[in-house]
């Protein structure tokens, strides 16, 4: 196939848009800028493209819950072209503020009489935070994370918790490898619910990333578009660093999972 | 506090129906969920002597106004507004008695909501949301509803005042709610306000600037006077306001551009205008001294200053205070302080995309006990808190990195905080400069105008008072992110298609001060009635100087205003013509067809009569070092790492996304568990270049004491030292200043201010290191009457912000300030002298006296050349600069960063000049001499960087040691033996906060 093309969705408040689209072409995919009014004007749009990507930021200004109102435009004008996309083999990524929306909307982890099963809430101690993390994946389902056992990513949010409506919900995902990506220690040891630091946010069972049954949604809160860069690790000037970073292996996961 | 019922502000479209319900929305935690609004709340009350006992119980409401039943506000409520899982609602009519049932061991009821007019993004987005799922909602209103446990009535009272509501933004209701209507705004009627100023007495031009809060002097006045009466008319208020505005401290800096009578121990200097004349001229003086290699671009005449880059972009670097709006509504203040700044670099040129902030702050210390509070000052945990709160939210949510800071804490700063927000942009080369052409249209973008901050630009001129917070909150104001974010986007794809000619930000004076500064050359007229408002009901002066936050002017070719128009809408921005930039040399204002004001350009730019002041200075006596206690050096050594100057700053470092857009490559924290304090932030703002900013800061206020001369000094070499100790390349600095002084009508306080101006303008010029830009706050006190009737007032102490922003050509030569391996060898660079004056060892010791730091230009432009090379050449594993504390307190943060010990002997330690052999090891540990750093250096590299550094002083001093212990010796004895985990925590605990 020829080169993939991701659309990088932008609304008010979105603000990773350009790094996110540099590591999609650093990964071989080409980039476009999307406008959410385009788009809503014409979902038709998205049939051009193999890769959407919902980049991190504030939609709306994280007003009402984070994600929200984007979620509610995208649920009430695009369900039907994004379900069609979905259907169509093709990927969606949801990096931080993209998670949130992508759990909102309930293409991720879709509603049921009782709701949405999960949701991502304030962290535990009600704060924004920016920091570096560690991350085991399950990569059993999700395309994004193959061949990707560990990973250290930053992340900066302050609705990043997840929690799920019960323990079946927890159960359920985690036995279908939905739960792919979590918080672990540097070793990649995690038990069932780390401390601070290592769980950064309070995450029920770790979770950092949570794909949809077919393991072509995918939503995350670390920010791999921040480490593509050697210098982009917070220790490249006292340790050696791989050339290139290692978030960069999901953006190439996505463009090769067209080949 | 008003009672039961209030008219409560909202976001609001238009809408005749005026009858519609209006329906409450509670959101409420679900069981075995937290309450953290009420955790946040609790955190804070044992600060204000409330009760541990105290219970409190919140819930987010929403109040909706519009024509829906109960089943659509249901579906609203638990489908939009509720967060699934982990909240509950309950949905009912406004005033219905199920909002009034109090949860268990709670009993009074109080309701916080925006005061009429303040921002309400959250409102704005709902609104437009709920409206977009086809719910016929005419307005939205956001509340905070808390119940409280049992509290007298004075303790309920201080809860409300001091923790649940801010008043100069909110009001509270307390009791059940009832809202009569969520729409805001009674239709204007126009009248045309003329002021006899003709025939005024002197008296009565001095009432009349005081009525109308011009903060005109009665000078001013008079040549408003004799303007006027050479018109043959009287003055209209817009015109008044118009002068007002142009001529204020804040917009014309009329005091330092002005002319002053300076006297110090060398004489008496005439200046015409201080700072053309000294950081001005600086500045010049290096442009010709560098002929074609001049790298500076344009420099004190834009919004911001614009150094070169690269071969494609340049850079533009400016730093802005907004202290006083913070001492009031310290999230509102920082918050639009920030956006302001931002819009700055947006206004500079054709436009910069901001890529980095820097924000530093000056508080009162946060552990000071609430009863020491002089009447009407929020305490300082509070502002602290709301102060990070704001630039937090604004910066992150505009996607800017905030990268770089500092916070210094002295207990004169308690009415008067000081804030200093700084943006970096980077812009295209070609898009450097602007010009309005004939017959532009002048077109605002950006936020509606409201009645937000009317007299923000002459009350910043005033001075704080405890009554200010009752006085002044029109001039206080909350910013929208996200509406700035919006404009942004779409300026800077309006500036690549080449659809304006200029373009400038409304701040400070608004649509007047943008509109005047655009078009002095020109001329404009203003149609004021087509301006976009948020509610119905400001006169035409209101719209005028309204300074409603995210806001920009530009002005736009006619035959490009279509395009313009259509980019804007697009994304939802919303683009309005204003007027023209008619080639009259006049400034017209219409309203309608009135013609509301007629001002020459001439004389709004020029007409205001120089002021002339006198300046004294005489420096304090140098007295010999006085011991304070019998603290040795490591007691003496953890109470520096942990006094709140020099404490690690990560409880705020980390609320701020230091990471967005891709670019970093220094941290604000460092070492190997990333938490070490590094000394200058490094972004690579092109993503495929390798070419990077460094941004770091000095301030020394405590040397002002001494000498503000030395203290600026020291205040530049501490600056260039951060950005040279993580790889900048010295020739290529470019510096900014803050002057955030007393009342300057005080001639020692001026006085104190040009000597420190000077200083600045010898460094400079020595240094090669030119001023780009820069921003005064005067006035900066706060008065109040004692319990004893007396009237007090606290000055600030003079406070120079040196900002710097350095070039790396390639950042894979960047190092940090963590040691990296055992065994490697410590050198320290530079001269100890005896500079214990205003050092952290005085301090923390109480201890007094001895020499103020000094900068010898010609050592510190050598021993940062030297440096910078031996680091581009890769010698260096490790640099740190040393400043508070000290050689002792640089090797200690150097050690727990790294996570290593080292073990040093500063026996052969070089010390300038004749030091009391008893004061020796003291000195060396503790003295606050400029121009030194510590490095580590690979054995291996040892003969290289020794030969690199030729002619500067160097000295090596041990080595990198995996003992986790700091060991420091003189002469066979044990000066310092501490754990270095010891070391950290004393550094880190002191604003852990949660």
């Amino acid at each position: 196939m020829s080169q993939p093309k991701a659309i990088i969705l932008r609304a008010p408040g979105t603000n990773c848009d350009q790094e996110t689209g540099y590591a999609f072409t650093q990964s071989g995919a080409t980039a476009d800028y999307i406008h959410i009014n385009q788009l809503m004007e014409n979902p038709a749009v998205l049939a051009k493209y193999q890769i959407l990507c919902l980049p991190g930021g504030f939609s709306y200004g994280d007003d009402i819950a984070a994600g929200r109102v984007l979620a509610s435009q995208m649920q009430s004008k695009l369900a039907d072209a994004i379900s069609e996309f979905h259907s169509a083999g093709k990927l969606v990524l949801g990096i931080c503020n993209g998670f949130q929306i992508l759990i909102k909307t309930g293409f991720l982890l879709p509603q049921d009489e009782s709701g949405l099963p999960a949701t991502l809430t304030w962290n535990n101690h009600g704060r924004f935070i920016d920091c570096w993390v560690n991350l085991k994946t399950d990569n059993a389902k999700c395309v994004f994370l193959k061949d990707i056992d560990q990973m250290y990513l930053p992340i900066a949010h302050a609705e990043g918790q997840f929690v799920a409506r019960d323990a079946a919900t927890m159960d359920y995902l985690k036995s279908n490898n939905q739960l792919a990506l979590t918080y672990c220690r540097p070793d990649g040891s995690h038990e069932a619910d780390l401390e601070f630091p290592a769980n950064p946010n309070g995450s029920t069972q770790n979770v950092a990333g949570v794909c949809d049954d077919s393991g072509r949604i995918f939503g995350l809160m670390p920010h791999p578009e921040r480490f593509i860069d050697p210098t982009h690790h917070p220790r490249w000037t006292r340790q050696p660093v791989a050339a290139v970073g290692e978030g960069l292996a999901i953006f190439k996961n996505a463009v090769h999972y067209f080949d | 506090m008003s009672n039961s019922t209030a008219s409560t502000q909202s976001t609001s479209s238009t809408s005749d129906d005026t009858k519609s319900k209006i329906w409450q929305i509670d959101l409420l935690p679900s069981d075995g969920f937290p309450d953290r609004l009420a955790e946040k709340i609790l955190a804070d009350t044992s600060d204000f002597g409330l009760p541990e006992s105290l219970l409190i119980k919140t819930a987010r409401t929403f109040l909706i106004q519009g024509n829906l039943c109960l089943a659509d506000v249901q579906r609203i409520g638990n489908e939009f507004l509720a967060e699934p899982v982990v909240e509950q609602t309950v949905i009912a009519e406004n005033g219905d008695a199920v909002f009034n049932q109090p949860p268990a061991g709670t009993n009074a009821l109080t309701y916080v909501m925006p005061l009429p007019g303040v921002t309400d993004s959250e409102a704005e987005s709902a609104l437009l949301a709920i409206q977009q799922l086809g719910f016929d909602v005419d307005a939205i209103g956001t509340v905070r509803k808390y119940w409280i446990s049992e509290l007298s009535s004075d303790q309920q009272t201080l809860l409300c005042e001091k923790l649940l509501c801010n008043e100069s933004i909110e009001m509270t209701v307390v009791g059940p709610l009832k809202v009569d209507d969520l729409q805001l705004g009674r239709a204007y009627q126009f009248a045309l306000n003329t002021v006899p100023i003709q025939t005024a007495t002197d008296d009565q031009l001095v009432e009349i600037s005081q009525q109308w809060q011009l903060s005109l002097s009665l000078v001013e006045m008079q040549t408003i006077q004799s303007h006027f009466v050479a018109l043959g008319r009287d003055a209209t208020d817009i015109e008044l306001e118009t002068v007002a505005q142009t001529w204020s401290e804040h917009c014309s800096h009329k005091t330092l551009a002005g002319r002053i009578a300076y006297t110090d121990e060398n004489g008496t200097h005439q200046y015409e205008s201080m700072l053309k004349e000294t950081i001005f001229a600086a500045t010049m003086q290096i442009r010709a001294d560098l002929g074609d290699d001049d790298w500076c671009v344009s420099v004190f005449k834009d919004n911001a200053g614009i150094v070169k880059f690269d071969d494609q972009y340049n850079v533009a670097f400016k730093v802005e205070t907004h202290n006083r709006p913070s001492a009031l509504e310290p999230y509102g203040g920082a918050n639009t302080g920030i956006g302001g700044v931002i819009r700055d670099t947006l206004g500079t040129g054709m436009g910069a995309k901001p890529i980095c902030n820097t924000d530093v702050f000056c508080f009162a210390p946060p552990e000071t006990p609430f009863e020491d509070l002089p009447p009407g000052v929020m305490h300082p945990r509070q502002i602290m808190k709301g102060v990070v709160a704001g630039v937090r939210d604004y910066g992150n949510r505009m996607g800017i990195p905030t990268v770089n800071g500092a916070v210094y804490f002295d207990p004169r700063y308690v009415g008067n905080p000081l804030v200093f927000c700084g943006n970096v942009g980077i812009l295209p080369k070609d898009k450097s400069f602007k010009e309005p052409q004939p017959n532009d249209l002048i077109v605002s973008i950006g936020g509606k105008t409201g009645r937000d901050g009317i007299h923000g630009a002459t009350f910043s001129s005033a001075e704080l008072t405890e009554s200010s917070d009752i006085t002044s909150g029109g001039a206080v104001q909350i910013g929208n992110a996200i509406t700035e974010k919006m404009l942004m986007d779409v300026m800077l794809k309006a500036r690549d298609l080449n659809l304006y000619t200029a373009v400038t930000d409304c701040g400070a004076g608004g649509y007047s001060s943008a509109v005047g500064e655009m078009g002095e050359e020109l001329g404009a007229e203003v149609w004021l009635d087509r301006v976009p408002l948020k509610y119905e009901g400001l006169s035409y002066t209101e719209i005028w100087i309204s300074e409603a936050q995210e806001r920009m002017v530009f002005s736009v070719p006619e035959s490009n205003w279509d395009a313009f128009e259509k980019l804007c809408s697009a994304e939802s921005v919303q683009a309005t013509v204003l007027g023209k930039f008619t080639p009259t040399k006049m400034l017209t204002l219409k309203y309608g067809e009135e013609v509301v004001g007629e001002i020459s350009m001439a004389f709004l730019h020029d007409g205001r009569p120089p002021i002339v002041r006198q300046a004294n200075y005489s420096p304090a006596t140098v007295t010999a070092y006085q011991p304070g206690g019998d603290a040795d050096y490591q007691s003496g050594l953890k109470q520096i790492l942990g006094s709140l100057n020099v404490a690690s700053k990560h409880w705020i470092i980390r609320q701020y996304d230091h990471e967005v857009q891709g670019g970093s490559v220094i941290k604000p924290l460092v070492g190997v568990q990333n938490d070490g304090p590094g000394d200058a932030a490094v972004v690579r703002p092109v993503l495929d270049s390798r070419r990077g900013l460094a941004i770091s800061c000095g301030m020394n206020p405590h040397y002002g004491e001494l000498d503000t001369y030395h203290m600026a000094a020291s205040a530049i070499d501490e600056a260039l030292r951060n950005c040279v100790a993580v790889g900048a390349d010295p020739s290529m600095i470019a510096v900014l200043d803050n002057f955030c002084w007393g009342y300057t009508d005080r001639p020692e306080t001026l006085g104190s201010l040009v000597r420190a101006a000077i200083a600045c303008q010898d460094i400079s010029i020595a240094m090669q290191t030119p001023f780009i830009s820069g921003k005064d706050s005067l006035h900066n006190e706060f008065s109040y009457t004692d319990a004893d009737g007396q009237r007090q007032t606290i000055s600030i102490p003079a406070t120079l912000l040196i900002s710097a922003m350095g070039q790396v050509p390639d950042v894979a030569n960047c190092v940090t300030m963590d040691l990296k391996k055992a065994g490697n060898l410590i050198y320290q660079i530079g001269i100890t002298g005896d500079h214990l004056g205003g050092s952290h060892w005085n301090l923390v010791t109480d201890s007094s006296g001895g020499n103020v730091p000094t900068v010898d230009t010609n050592v510190a432009k050598l021993t940062f050349a030297k440096l910078h090379a031996a680091i581009s050449a890769g010698h260096v594993r490790s640099c740190h600069d040393l400043s508070e504390g000290g050689f002792a307190a640089a090797i200690a943060e150097m050690a727990f960063a790294g996570g290593l010990g080292a073990r040093i002997d500063i026996t052969t330690m070089e010390a300038a000049g004749d030091i009391d052999a008893s004061l020796l090891d003291l000195v060396l540990l503790f003295s606050e001499s400029n121009t030194r750093f510590i490095v580590e250096v690979e054995p291996a590299n040892q003969i290289a960087f020794e030969t690199a550094m030729t002619d500067v002083a160097i000295c090596r001093l041990g080595e990198v040691t995996n003992s986790m212990q700091l060991q420091i010796e003189s002469d066979g004895e044990t000066l310092i033996s501490a754990a270095i985990g010891e070391l950290k925590e004393a550094w880190q605990s002191p604003l852990n906060w949660n």
